[in-house]
Parts: C-alpha cells; sequence; structure tokens
C-alpha cells in the first residue's frame, strides 16, 4: 500500500484534504479540476512555462517559439452523432496549439486499448484520426499502445500530444486580455455536450444535434491576418463551456467582463435539450468553437473574417472586457437584468471528452 | 420553444415591471413558495426590475432541501450497500450528509445512477434482477404522481428488486406554518405553479380565510412571475385577499383528478419534519400499507444513524425566509457549492446555491449598477 | 424538481400497463408517460415533469394572457408619459 502524500510542506493543502479520493469533478473542468492542477500538478513540477496555465505551452528553442500540448480523450461513448473519440483526439490537441497562436505541426498519439476491444471499432477511431489529421493539415509521427486487462480501460482511452511553432509577433495568451477588448464566439455553444447527452444512459433523447468537433487552425489563422496583434485571447471552450474559459480569463487578466445573453448563438434544439435537462448551454463543453479577445477597433474585421469561413459562420460579438469587478464575468438577462456567471464547481456532464 | 420563449420576452417584462412600479405605494414582503421560482427570479433578476418596496422572500420550496437529515443519511447508507444500484435525481448527489454524500459514495465505489425519471429506475429494475435497485423519491406534489406510478408499475408487475425511498412533502401545510410561526411577515404568496397543476387550488381559499394574504398562483418564467407579483401587489394595494389563477394556461381549480386518484392510492398523508424547520403536522406523504413492500426503509435495516448538522448551517432560517442566503454568515466562505453545509447550497432549487451560482454576493443594486 | 417543460405530442402508444407517447420539446423527442392525461391527443401541447406529462396547455389561454400582456401599457401610452419615467 503507497504510502498516502504528505500535505504538510505543500503551499495550501487544504482544498486536496477534502478530498482523500479523487472524484469525477477532478476531471470536469471547473474549480474541482483548477484546484488539482494548482494545488498538486504545479506546485511539483515547478517551472514557469507551467504556471502560465494556457491551452498549449510556448516556450523558447533556439530562435525560434515552440508551443506543446497534450490531451487525453476518455469520452463515452466512443461513436456519438457527429463524430467519435479519433476525431476528438486529434482536433483537441490540434486547438490547443492554435489558440496559443502557434501553427500544428506534429500529434503523437498513445493507445490504451481495452483486451477484447473489436478491431472494426479500432480501425473506425483510426481511419477519423487520420482524416481528422489530413483535414487539419498535421502528420501524427510517433506513437505508442497498451492494452490492459478486460475490465479496465473502457474499450479505448487515447492521448495526444502536439508541437506547433508560434510565428514571430504573434503573442496571445490568457493574461493578456484588457479594458476595452471585444469578446467573439466563432458559433454557437452546447452542441458538443448536447450531443453526447442524447446518447448516455438514462438519459436519452432523439435529435438531430451533433458534435461540432472540427480543427480551428484555419479559421485562426484568417483570424490572425485580419487582426494580427489586435488579437489577445483565444482559447476553445472544452469541458466546464464557455464560462468556465471566460472566467479563467478573467482570472488571469484580472479584468471583468460584460457579457450580453442575447447575442449567444444557441441552436434551438440545443437550447431545447438544456431546458429538458435543466442545463445552462453556457456551461456546455464545445469541441469546434474558439473564444477571441480582440482589440475593439478590430473587432469588426475579425468578426466578418470568422463569418467568412464556414466554421464561423454564426460568429457573434458576446460581450467585452471591463475595468470594473475584475475576475467577475457579468451577464445581461434576457430581460435587462444582470447576473453572474460563476465558475462551474465539478462536472456537470462526466466523460463528455 | 413554444410556450416557453414567448413568456420570457424582455420589452413585455420590463413592461411589467412598469407596471407593477407604477402601483406600488407601499412596501410588501411577498414569499415564493418554489425553489424553482427563486431560481428563476435570481437567475433573471427579475428582483432587479421590481421597486425597491417589494421584497421577495424565499421560501422552504426545495424538497432536497428540507428532506430530514435522517433520511438523506439512510440514503447514504443504502446506497452504499455492495448489492444496491441507487437511483436519484441529479441534484441529490452533492446534498450533504452527516458525513458525506452521493458523490463520495459513488467515488467510494457505491453503484450511483442519476436518472431523468423514476420509471429509468423501474427500467434498471426490469433489466437488473440480481440487483436490488432503490429509487430516492424525493419532492412536492409535482413529483409525487411520478414516483406513485414508478411504484404502482412495480407492484403491477411484481418487481420484488425495486424499491423507493420516499420523502414527499405538501405546499399548504408549509405555507401555514409559515403564517403561524411568531416571526411571520409575509404579506402575500405565490403559489407554486406546478404542485397546482397537480392538485388544483382548492385548499388555498381555506388558507386565505384564516391568514388573510393574497396566494396567486404562479409560473416560472419572468412574464408569469412579473405577472402573479403584479396581480399580487394590486391585491395588497386595494387590500384584498383572495386566490387568483394567474398561469391559467396550465392549472384548472381542480387540477389533475387522474393524478389525485392514484396517489390517493399509493400515498397516506403524515406528519414530517422539514430539515431546519422542524415537525410540520400532516405535511407529508407516504406509502401506503399496501405498497409498503416497495418501501426502502421497510427493506433494508440501516443502524447506528447518528445524525450530525453543522452548527454553522443557517439553512432553517433561509427556508423560512428569515434570513437572505448572502447574509449568512458562512456564505461563500465555510459553504460553498463544492463544499456545502447545508442543502439548500447544493440543491438545484436551493436559495442558497442560487444566490452563489448567479453571484448575489453583491447586492441586487450593485448588480444592476455594474 | 419543478422543472416542467412544455412540448407537443407526436405518437401515443401503450407500453405494458402504461400509456405512453413521444412528446417534441422544440425538436427534442423524448418519451413520455401520458397516463395522466387520458385525454391528450396528437399535436397537443403538455407541460412534463421527470417524464410525466401532468398538465394539457391551454392554447387559447396562452393566447389570451400574450394578449393582456400586449394591451398592458397601451391606455397609459395614450394618456401621456407615466409618473415613474
Amino acid at each position: 500500500m503507497p504510502e498516502p502524500p504528505d500535505f504538510s510542506n505543500w503551499s495550501c493543502p487544504l482544498p486536496l484534504r477534502d478530498y482523500p479520493t479523487v472524484v469525477m469533478g477532478h476531471g470536469g473542468g471547473g474549480k474541482l479540476s483548477a484546484e488539482l492542477v494548482e494545488h498538486l500538478f504545479v506546485p511539483a513540477f515547478h517551472n514557469e512555462a507551467l504556471s502560465n496555465l494556457g491551452d498549449a505551452s510556448v516556450v523558447p528553442l533556439n530562435q525560434e517559439r515552440l508551443a506543446i500540448s497534450t490531451d487525453s480523450y476518455v469520452v463515452q461513448p466512443l461513436f456519438f452523432p457527429g463524430g467519435s473519440i479519433g476525431e476528438l483526439a486529434v482536433n483537441g490537441t490540434v486547438n490547443d496549439l492554435a489558440v496559443s497562436g502557434a501553427r500544428p505541426l506534429y500529434l503523437s498519439v498513445g493507445m490504451i486499448l481495452e483486451e477484447g476491444f473489436a478491431m472494426n471499432a479500432l480501425g473506425r477511431i483510426v481511419d477519423d484520426m487520420a482524416k481528422a489529421a489530413r483535414t487539419a493539415g498535421v502528420q501524427i509521427v510517433t506513437g505508442d499502445t497498451k492494452v490492459v486487462e478486460k475490465g479496465h480501460g473502457d474499450g479505448c482511452y487515447i492521448n495526444t500530444a502536439g508541437v506547433g511553432l508560434v510565428p514571430a509577433g504573434v503573442n496571445v495568451g490568457p493574461s493578456l486580455a484588457r479594458s476595452g477588448d471585444v469578446i467573439l464566439l466563432s458559433g454557437s455553444i452546447g452542441d458538443h455536450g448536447m450531443a453526447i447527452m442524447s446518447v448516455r444512459e438514462g438519459l436519452e433523447f432523439e435529435t438531430t444535434i451533433q458534435s461540432d468537433t472540427a480543427a480551428l487552425n484555419g479559421l485562426i489563422t484568417d483570424v490572425f491576418r485580419a487582426a494580427g496583434s489586435s488579437v489577445h485571447v483565444m482559447r476553445d471552450p472544452t469541458r466546464g463551456g464557455a464560462a468556465s474559459s471566460l472566467n479563467e480569463i478573467a482570472a488571469a487578466s484580472q479584468v471583468g467582463m460584460v457579457i450580453e445573453e442575447v447575442n449567444i448563438p444557441v441552436r434551438t434544439e440545443v437550447r431545447s435539450a438544456c431546458e429538458l435537462l435543466g442545463m445552462d448551454p453556457i456551461y456546455v463543453a464545445n469541441e469546434g468553437k474558439v473564444l477571441i479577445f480582440v482589440a475593439a477597433d478590430a473587432a469588426q474585421a475579425a468578426l466578418d473574417v470568422l463569418r467568412q469561413h464556414p466554421l464561423g459562420k454564426d460568429a457573434a460579438m458576446i460581450g467585452k472586457v471591463v475595468d470594473q469587478h475584475p475576475g467577475m464575468v457579468i451577464a445581461r438577462t434576457s430581460i435587462g437584468a444582470t447576473r453572474v456567471i460563476a465558475m462551474q464547481i465539478g462536472e456537470q456532464l462526466p466523460r463528455i471528452c | 420553444m413554444k410556450y416557453l420563449d414567448e413568456f420570457r420576452n424582455g420589452e413585455t417584462a420590463q413592461k411589467l415591471a412598469a407596471e407593477i412600479r407604477r402601483n406600488t405605494t407601499r412596501p410588501w414582503k411577498i414569499m415564493e413558495v418554489c425553489g424553482g421560482q427563486t431560481h428563476s427570479i435570481i437567475r433573471n433578476g427579475i428582483d432587479q426590475l421590481l421597486p425597491p418596496e417589494i421584497e421577495m422572500v424565499h421560501g422552504p420550496g426545495c424538497p432536497v432541501c428540507v428532506t430530514p437529515l435522517e433520511m438523506i443519511d439512510q440514503a447514504l447508507a443504502i446506497a452504499s450497500q455492495p448489492n444496491v444500484t441507487f437511483c436519484s435525481f441529479g441534484d441529490m448527489l452533492r446534498v450533504p450528509g452527516s458525513e458525506k454524500d452521493l458523490f463520495r459514495v459513488r467515488g467510494d465505489g457505491g453503484d450511483v445512477r442519476i436518472v431523468y425519471s423514476p420509471l429509468d429506475a423501474v427500467k434498471l429494475a426490469r433489466q437488473n434482477p440480481e440487483r436490488e435497485v432503490v429509487f430516492f423519491g424525493v419532492g412536492f406534489e409535482t413529483t409525487a404522481p411520478a414516483n406513485a406510478m414508478a411504484v404502482y408499475l412495480a407492484k403491477q408487475e411484481g418487481l420484488r428488486n425495486f424499491s423507493a425511498l420516499i420523502s414527499h412533502v405538501l405546499v399548504p401545510p408549509a405555507i401555514a406554518a409559515i403564517m403561524s410561526s411568531p416571526t411571520n411577515c409575509i404579506d402575500a404568496f405565490l403559489a407554486a405553479g406546478h404542485v397546482c397543476s397537480v392538485m388544483g387550488y382548492r385548499q388555498y381559499p381555506e388558507l386565505v380565510e384564516r391568514f388573510h394574504v393574497p396566494i396567486v398562483v404562479t409560473g416560472f418564467e419572468p412574464l408569469d412571475i412579473l405577472e402573479g407579483i403584479r396581480r399580487t401587489v394590486n391585491q395588497l394595494e386595494a387590500g384584498e385577499a383572495r386566490v387568483e389563477n394567474a398561469y391559467e394556461r396550465i392549472v384548472t381549480l381542480e387540477g389533475n383528478v387522474t393524478a389525485q386518484t392514484l396517489l390517493q392510492d399509493v400515498f397516506e398523508v403524515v406528519d414530517r419534519s422539514w430539515r431546519g424547520i422542524g415537525m410540520i403536522p400532516a405535511s407529508g406523504w407516504q406509502l401506503r400499507e399496501a405498497y409498503r413492500d416497495f418501501d426502502a426503509s421497510r427493506r433494508f435495516s440501516v443502524r447506528d444513524i447518528h445524525t450530525v448538522e453543522s452548527p454553522l448551517c443557517h439553512s432553517g432560517e433561509v427556508l423560512q425566509g428569515i434570513l437572505k442566503p448572502n447574509q449568512c454568515p458562512a456564505f461563500g466562505k465555510e459553504c460553498t457549492p463544492r463544499k456545502p453545509l447545508g442543502a439548500t447550497m447544493v440543491s438545484s432549487e436551493g436559495a442558497c446555491a442560487a444566490y452563489y451560482n448567479y453571484g448575489r454576493f453583491i447586492s441586487a443594486d450593485q448588480l444592476a449598477h455594474a | 424538481m419543478c422543472l416542467a417543460i412544455p412540448g407537443r405530442v407526436e405518437e401515443i402508444y401503450q407500453s405494458g400497463e402504461a400509456r405512453m407517447g413521444r412528446v417534441n420539446f422544440g425538436g427534442i423527442v423524448k418519451e413520455v408517460c401520458l397516463a395522466y392525461l387520458p385525454d391528450i391527443a396528437i399535436g397537443d401541447y403538455t407541460i412534463v415533469h421527470v417524464g410525466f406529462a401532468i398538465s394539457k396547455i391551454d392554447e387559447a389561454s396562452a393566447r389570451q394572457t400574450l394578449q393582456t400582456f400586449s394591451d398592458m401599457g397601451l391606455l397609459e401610452e395614450e394618456l401621456g408619459p407615466s409618473q415613474d419615467a
């Protein structure tokens, strides 16, 4: 039996003491996940690049800047309306690199397969990965496969890591939002999460909602071309939804935000599904959307460019960055009142990506 | 969505609010009974549109919040048993018992499942005859028909491995208890619209007679709530006290008679202790003798339950409308949704959760000027 | 929970003891128990709580309510600006 960790010399052990075991919330993308990172991983690994907590880390390499990112995919079910774990695994890491300002180049793949997993299911997943990689313009250059006994591993878990290069002059990051910035959203939110919900046991419903999984690097390149250094922050709102991303950026940049609820694009069916299940689309996971914080004078140009791209046709201006209430994201409700968009605690929906 | 979006129209909301402001000349305290209404008010900021004379007081309309601690601990003990598949609605998962919650039980290896409908639990029982499937049936009168049907069908089918842990509470006795309390200062009630869609509103004239307060049956969307408040204020300003139905498209005087028939068959009225409030006579339902075989509290003997409430928790006062959540000293400090001291901080109908999740640390006024 | 959502009845069928239906909520279709609304018909709107239809929506009444809201404030507008501006 391994020794329990010694919390006494950690900087702030208290929150972890509340949970002697890992709970699902630790993987939810909300406060619990953030605490695990802040109080366990960051202090242990201890370096500047990690502490920035961007979607990817940008590190100097000779004269270049290298971006590195990794993500693991444990989605259930493996195949869902609009995609599969394979597409998520490629697009997710490509997107983390792209929103950090990098041109995604190479991916590694680690697969953990369960004994007894059907070979043609694996074939489909691999095929999906290959197609996604081709579409994104990246190469999967190395990988590893492990098999675990039946009963461990839920079919298939995938980890992808990716590297890219950040062009000179590009500087984006969660701490760079400035008062006056306009907040753009590239399209409708909640599609991925509700697509998964629709096939989850006990909660199934008939719908045409599809996951929005997509590689955003092409779209993002267009935005940089149009708005250049006016782009300050980009983030793809996955687990925890747009709410989590907005809150993380507000905290990192120490700015406030005001969001217009009526401007947030949500597909009718996604809205209905959220009503049915008592969920708020702003907390639901996405896999093919990007939030862009851009200086006000370049906002219209950026928005126009988004709307011209097939992945950004529903793009909208959803709010702005303000000096007041730093760290807090406030929304104007549909009836003209205000409410706070708080950080989610644990998981709204487990095993979403 | 039809019959939803139209009742959220921003312009009309402003109009209704203007009407209310026009007609309000004195301070009034109006209690909305249902937690769903509390959430709608806080989430949409409806209270920010009201004139300062009107104070919305949040009532005990959160069945999860008022389920006795003993029953929560009992549920946790049952869920921890190895052959049990424990099913409940999603927001029960983080309700704190004396030591832990269902989330922890799941983390420790318990088979805890979130279901959308009690019929999903019945289905699980059918599909898994070797498991004991227990459904946690918590709710007001709105949810009782669903829970009754689950137990009724299980009995019809002879599903021996299904049972329900029932914690049903009733609204009219709660209103009476609040009005009878020496600290009461409520001038009028917004009755819970969906409770009334099941039960009708025949029970309310007696309460109006006894306590001389307007009771207006009200829905949940912003326009419904504003209309309910508008009619309430009109009565108050005119010195009237009667029952009014402001949710006519859904609620009738008689309610759903078919549902009431099955409810009579399956449940009987019982005295119930409301967590944080105390004993309210004839305020709950339990399974009748004919259905007791399906009563999980009978089927599972759970010993040694020592209930311990947090001494810092003021849920009871919040539920009675004596304290606003952000007036509780522990709010946002020792008590957050992450580590809740009481059920009101985690239930989707709990007032404390509404205040925390929609940012009511600062006053409504400060928020409006943000 | 008191969360009940309006939907349109698309299909009605028997499932064992219970009368069930498929209800369309703004494009999402879910199976719902209709046992408590024996007179509900295809095309009717109902509100659904935890998988059960508990009340039929009176569409005329809904229209009436919305009309009342629409008419509200019109008299004031005719008479002139209100006092609380």
